[in-house]
């Protein structure tokens, strides 16, 4: 029970944090139809993490009520309770690196909904099977930047370029699991996500060559991992600085 | 110098609709967005389920001005309704 919370915790943290980022473009986007693109993505975001902190609320609760909610686990939490993985708290950037941190994390979630909608467990794979369709039309969205951007200028180029540099590090992260995601995979609620990185790669292959881009890596920075187990960079303190404030400031506040 | 990206008409299907109405324009570089832009902008609140996109340089329209020519004629004309036939009983829900 208790490594079925933090699976669906750390699959709600996912969700939450990427959602928030992809927020912070709203009123700010390169061209008024994809700030509409990009703050859509976020709400379908928020939307599956909701789904996730909602289940977990009632797994908390049962059998004695902890008085959990999908608010207090999103915005009651300290930073070393978040289950993210690090790519999804990395900054914006400019929108290469963010169409980029999308791509790469879509099709990750692509891989991840397909088998958890087979889950032992009913919740996990009706949320699964209703974010699929979502993160269908994200991967495809995303990876058309990808080529735009990749196949485009030489700006548009060198800018793809270094979002790569900045990001190929934090993708090893999602193919490793934590010790809650090999019991879950273990008892047939959870998805053993070292059996995604071959189709993974072989997607973010495909779409690098069309993209112009390098399809060989040698790893410039360290792969960065540790997420998933509560241990984060400043970034996800000061998301949550800004995410939390008021809540817990003015606790139980509503519009 | 227009750094701007083509201008598109949209035309969305409702559900239950059979002809796709015009919805507004936006701004695509090339069709595949200019589809995914229409879909983002314009069926967020289940207006459509299909979507066609046109570059706005393609559609042609009739000139304003030219109404009464183009159109006053047909006023006057009744014997081009079909409203002369007498249907038999059996027909008459027609």
């Amino acid at each position: 029970m208790k490594e079925l919370i933090n699976y669906t915790l750390h699959l709600a943290d996912d969700s939450l944090i990427l959602g928030h980022r992809n927020s912070e473009w709203t009123g700010h986007g390169p061209i008024l139809e994809q700030d509409i693109a990009i703050s859509n993505i976020a709400l379908d975001l928020i939307g599956q993490a909701r789904n996730f902190y909602q289940y977990a609320s009632t797994l908390i609760n049962n059998p004695t009520p902890k008085y959990a909610t999908e608010d207090t686990l999103a915005y009651l939490r300290n930073t070393n309770e978040f289950k993210n993985c690090l790519l999804v708290e990395q900054p914006n950037g400019d929108w290469a690196k963010t169409i980029l941190r999308q791509f790469f994390f879509s099709a990750y979630q692509f891989h991840l909904y397909q088998h958890l909608q087979n889950s032992r467990d009913g919740t996990l794979a009706a949320i699964a099977e209703k974010s699929l369709k979502e993160v269908t039309y994200h991967l495809r969205w995303s990876s058309e930047w990808v080529i735009r951007l990749g196949d485009g200028t030489e700006e548009s180029h060198s800018r793809m370029v270094n979002a790569v540099d900045d990001l190929w590090m934090f993708t090893d992260e999602l193919f490793q699991p934590a010790l809650y995601e090999l019991l879950a995979a273990g008892e047939g609620f959870g998805v053993n996500v070292s059996s995604l990185k071959n189709e993974w790669l072989k997607k973010v292959k495909d779409i690098f060559d069309e993209a112009t881009l390098p399809t060989s890596f040698e790893a410039k920075k360290e792969p960065s991992s540790g997420g998933k187990d509560g241990k984060h960079s400043e970034h996800l303190e000061k998301i949550l600085a800004e995410m939390q404030f008021l809540q817990r400031t003015y606790p139980n506040s509503e519009w | 110098m227009n750094n701007e990206w083509p201008l598109w008409e949209v035309f969305i299907r409702s559900k239950q609709g059979l002809d796709h109405k015009h919805a507004g324009s936006l701004h695509a570089a090339d069709a595949q967005m200019a589809i995914e832009n229409a879909r983002d902008v314009y069926t967020r609140r289940m207006e459509g389920v299909s979507i066609w996109v046109v570059e706005s340089k393609y559609i042609h329209a009739s000139n304003p001005e030219d109404a009464s020519s183009l159109y006053d004629p047909a006023n006057d004309k009744a014997y081009r309704h079909p409203t002369f036939y007498n249907l038999p009983d059996e027909l008459k829900q027609m």
